[in-house]
């Protein structure tokens, strides 16, 4: 498990659940390394929606596209690049950091 | 079908030691398509991987014993879980590759053991709609899948969580380290020519002297952005690894004051407990993208917060510094 002293910035994600489309398949559970979703009374709920890292796992894998989350790499070099040339950010940031 | 061992080399083995210190981290990849690990038979379980050696050599190694079919996908040489941001590693190059190797016609069953972290790429139910295989998400770590398939397919809640031990990022602190060091070349080299300038306008001696002793100063911000941060990560006060590597560079600076102050005058210990802060603070901002816990919204909020910081910092320290040769 994740050392709970590991928790990055508050409030900042773009995470979203609309628990109307959820049908309960339980995918979103399954796929989050960070264990912020579990299922209660058969519909997904955010438990701790703070420990996400927008991977986007749960929404490409929601059947229902009931999650929402702007999705890409938490690495200040891919940013810095994506700042300097204009695109998406990605792995492929040249440099040595090891975001790959 | 090539048959594969799980015995990992020599070879191997210095081959993964370049690749932890950046030396031609490129082009180190395997033939996508089927292997066969043990003597897997039509109802062996299909495992799918990506074609980043690094990758394939540790989950060989994991499965002794086992007997199974690795698909491996064609993700350009890179890890699972960053072919899985691109995509690359995703729902359609499964289905190609799973048609490519007429996997239906080698296994009588029906699932393909996806790893968890490859989950942003892969679109479960598409795959099923795209070529009639089920996906089931393996563990997140390697070493967990003989337990996972002895438990017929089932993983533990402590198998599906990402961690960050100490002995995790100590492992990646020296690609950091190479990569930082590599742009500290520029740095350096300016570094000793402004070391230079002085009351004489230009003396060799002097960009000896102090620019050598400034290289120094910028050496161990490095070091304890990229080294020393990363590895005290959970026990630096505060979110932000800015934050967190700005304590740390001026901790270590404090430390060092009385050696500063007995070397060089107060201006010039300002200058190095300002540089070591902005450049450790700096260096540690970048660690993010080694964690498995930062997110981008956040990473991009810090960074807009702490650059500007890091840059007056950074120039101030410079200043002072060229003003105490005179
Ligand atoms: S984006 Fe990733 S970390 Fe965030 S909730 Fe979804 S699966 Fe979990
Ligand atoms: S993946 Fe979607 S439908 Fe399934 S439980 Fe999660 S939110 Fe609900």
């Amino acid at each position: 498990m994740l050392d709970e002293k590991l928790r990055y910035l508050k409030d900042v994600v773009s995470l979203q659940l609309n628990r109307e489309k959820c049908i309960g398949c339980g995918l979103c559970t399954t796929v989050c390394p960070h264990a912020v979703f579990d299922l209660v009374d058969g519909k997904a709920r955010l438990i701790d929606r703070n420990r996400c890292m927008e991977c986007g796992a749960c929404a490409r894998n929601c059947p229902t596209a009931a999650i929402t989350v702007h999705p890409g790499v938490g690495c200040a070099s891919a940013i810095v690049h994506s700042w300097l040339t204009g695109k998406e950010p990605s792995c492929d940031c040249g440099g040595g950091s090891d975001c790959c | 079908m090539p048959r594969i061992s799980t015995a990992v080399g020599w070879r191997d083995r210095l081959g993964h030691w370049a690749m932890r210190w950046g030396i031609g981290r490129q082009r180190y990849r395997v033939a996508p398509g089927l292997y066969g690990v043990g003597a897997p038979d039509a109802d062996a379980p299909v495992l799918v991987t990506a074609n980043y050696k690094m990758t394939f050599d540790l989950l060989r190694r994991e499965l002794a014993g086992v007997s199974a079919w690795l698909l491996v996908l064609d993700t350009k040489g890179i890890n699972v879980w960053c072919a899985a941001g691109k995509g690359s590693f995703g729902t359609q190059e499964v289905i190609t590759r799973v048609q490519a190797t007429t996997l239906a016609q080698v296994v009588r069953h029906r699932t393909l053991v996806v790893p968890q972290l490859g989950a942003p790429g892969v679109a479960a139910h598409e795959v099923a709609r795209g070529c009639g295989f089920r996906v089931v998400y393996g563990p997140v770590r390697a070493k967990d899948l003989p337990t996972f398939l002895a438990a017929g397919l089932r993983a533990t809640a402590t198998m599906r969580r990402v961690t960050f031990s100490p002995l995790e990022r100590l492992v990646l602190t020296p690609v950091e380290l190479t990569g930082m060091l590599r742009s500290s070349l520029w740095v350096a080299a300016t570094l000793l020519l402004l070391g230079g300038i002085g009351p004489q306008i230009f003396s060799l001696a002097a960009a000896w002297h102090r620019g050598g002793a400034a290289v120094l100063v910028h050496l161990l911000g490095v070091l304890t952005g990229a080294v020393l941060t990363p590895v005290l990560l959970p026990w630096l006060p505060g979110r932000a690894f800015a934050a967190k590597g700005a304590l740390a560079g001026a901790g270590i600076a404090a430390l060092l004051l009385p050696l500063l102050l007995s070397r060089g005058g107060a201006l010039t210990s300002v200058a190095a407990v300002l540089a070591i802060t902005a450049v450790s603070s700096w260096c540690a901002m970048h660690f993010t993208g080694a964690t498995p816990f930062t997110s981008p919204s956040g990473v991009e909020k810090e960074m807009r917060r702490a650059i500007p910081l890091q840059l007056a910092a950074a120039l101030t320290a410079v200043l002072l510094w060229l003003v105490s040769a005179f």
